[in-house]
């Protein structure tokens, strides 16, 4: 199975070479998708983390056991899909296939489930008309 | 052979409401089962459109005259620096200026706010003369207010553009949109056979003086665009294998929509703008016939690298490989994503189509041809005279 996770590490948190942990000793297929670690300041990494059930359990167990804090992706990203022109310019930057066009009709099809909330389409869209949503 | 028709007659047809009109695509299409021949027998008109980024774009302005008048020389609106170095309250309104308060609001941004009819703050300054002793000015202006507001662009509806990649290891962004690093992507601007200057490569029919669809109203192409460059390799179809012929296009900007005009920030770049312009072509002979006919398999451009100064060409791919989503280059599947707007481009043509045959548009005989062998100068540095 596949879990998107945000693992927020603590300030001082430099030691554990977490990735290299959840690879080796747990099995898991790491792919990280986002990283903003800056040492002496709170860090975080959107992983996608691929392997099974079993392997997860215990992986999450692990990450718990060293005081990363991991949560589920909750960040989507919202379209306001009534101003778009269908230009394709976010196409090119989502990796995910969250935003593609159709073949035939070229609009614009945008696939929420799919998305990694990576935001390259937030800085993509000539018209600004992604956002980010936390809720 | 069929009979040759003159844009006269063909607008005849119109007003008769005999004339056959369709898009650029179907005639594509219909090219697949019938030869040039027929389709300049049954074809009348084959409209063009495009709908894309064309930073080279803007919009003269005419305030009317404050009591007491005012000789403008430093001119903002919503704090976008406008030129205001004709006449007393002419201004020119550039798409790619920027508010020294918000790099993502430009004229450009101006512009639609003015043809959707809202409010804009106009500021102006002046020395003060003895004819116009007014020195400063601040009120809000809007679309019913100003005299005259007409767009006039140096350099739309480009014949052909480069598709950009990046070969470096970071992310680069530009007016091609964002570049991932590594030929992460491939990102291309067209309407390819939809577009109005491939399917007339030798401007037989589109001049100076040609009535076009211009951001949702009729509009005039008023010269050869900017950087018009006609000297450049072309295909065995005889398209322009890169960036090529221009237009220079004018139209009142009080009867356009923001629907087909549209304020764009490109990240890291700047401010441009999307322009919709589409062009009927008249099927005049055989040779016409065949022009309009194009397909995107038929149509090539040089894939450039974005990550070097001088963007050097380093693949060459046709439209149809391009509208397929992804290309193969050294041994690479690239995804590619377009710049431009295929829908709107089908919009705009769809709309010529019905406001020819409704009778609200008829073609236009050029009033002069473009420039033939034209090339492009570059910008020598030079200090001697």
């Amino acid at each position: 199975m596949k879990k998107r996770l945000v693992l927020t590490f603590p300030v001082n948190h430099v030691d554990e070479p977490v990735t290299y942990r959840l690879i080796k000793d747990y099995d898991i297929l790491v792919n990280i998708l986002n990283a903003d670690i800056t040492p002496g300041r709170e860090g975080k990494l959107l992983v996608e983390m691929k392997a099974p059930r079993e392997n997860l359990d215990r992986a999450i167990d692990y990450i718990e056991s060293i005081n990363v804090h991991w949560s589920p992706v909750k960040k989507t990203i919202l379209l306001n899909e009534k101003n778009c022109v269908h230009c394709g310019s976010c196409t090119a930057v989502c990796f995910a296939d969250a935003l593609t066009m159709d073949r035939e009709s070229r609009e614009l099809i945008f696939k929420p489930e799919k998305c990694i909330a990576c935001e390259l389409c937030i800085t993509a869209c000539p018209l600004q008309l992604f956002e980010l949503d936390f809720s | 052979m069929s009979k040759n028709k003159t844009i006269e007659e063909i607008n005849d047809k119109i007003a008769r409401g005999e004339a056959v009109i369709i898009t650029a695509e179907d005639a594509s299409r219909m090219a697949t089962e019938k030869s040039p021949s027929e389709i300049a027998k049954k074809v009348d008109v084959v409209t063009t459109a495009t709908f894309g980024p064309m930073c080279s774009s803007g919009m003269f302005m005419n305030f009317g005259h404050s009591n007491p008048p005012i000789r403008m020389e430093k001119v903002t609106l919503n704090n976008v620096p406008v030129h205001s170095g004709v006449a007393a309250v002419d201004v020119y309104i550039g798409a790619t200026e920027v508010s020294p308060f918000n790099d993502k609001y430009g004229g450009a941004h101006v512009i639609e706010d003015l043809i959707t009819g809202k409010d804009v703050k106009l500021k102006a300054s002046a020395k003060g003369t003895d004819c116009y002793p007014e020195t400063e000015i601040e009120t809000l202006i809007n679309r019913d207010s100003v005299n005259e507001m007409f767009m006039f662009n140096p350099r739309n509806a480009y014949q052909n553009y480069p598709c950009a990649v990046n070969t470096s290891g970071k992310m680069i962004y530009t007016y091609m949109g964002s570049l991932l690093p590594n030929l992460g992507n491939a990102n291309y601007s067209t309407s390819g056979e939809l577009s109005p200057l491939l399917n007339d490569p030798d401007f037989r029919t589109i001049g100076i003086g040609t009535r076009i669809f211009f951001g949702g109203t009729q509009g005039f192409i008023a010269w050869n665009g900017t950087q018009f460059k006609t000297t450049g390799p072309r295909n065995d179809f005889g398209i322009p294998e890169t960036n090529s012929a221009t237009l220079a296009v004018v139209g009142d900007a009080k009867k356009m929509s923001a629907e087909f005009i549209k304020a764009a920030y490109f990240e890291k770049y700047g401010v441009s703008i999307f322009i919709g312009i589409g062009i009927p072509i008249p099927v005049i002979d055989e040779d016409m016939a065949r022009a309009v006919s194009i397909r995107n398999s038929q149509i090539h451009t040089m894939v450039c690298d974005y990550s070097k100064p001088d963007h050097p060409a380093i693949a060459k791919v046709n439209y149809e490989e391009l509208f397929s989503g992804k290309i193969s280059l050294n041994g690479k599947n690239i995804r590619t994503a377009s710049m431009s707007s295929l829908v709107k481009a089908r919009t705009i043509a769809n709309q010529l189509k019905e406001a020819i045959a409704k009778k609200e548009f008829y073609l236009t005989q050029p009033v002069e041809m473009f420039p033939r062998n034209t090339k492009l100068n570059s910008l020598e540095r030079r200090l001697e005279k």
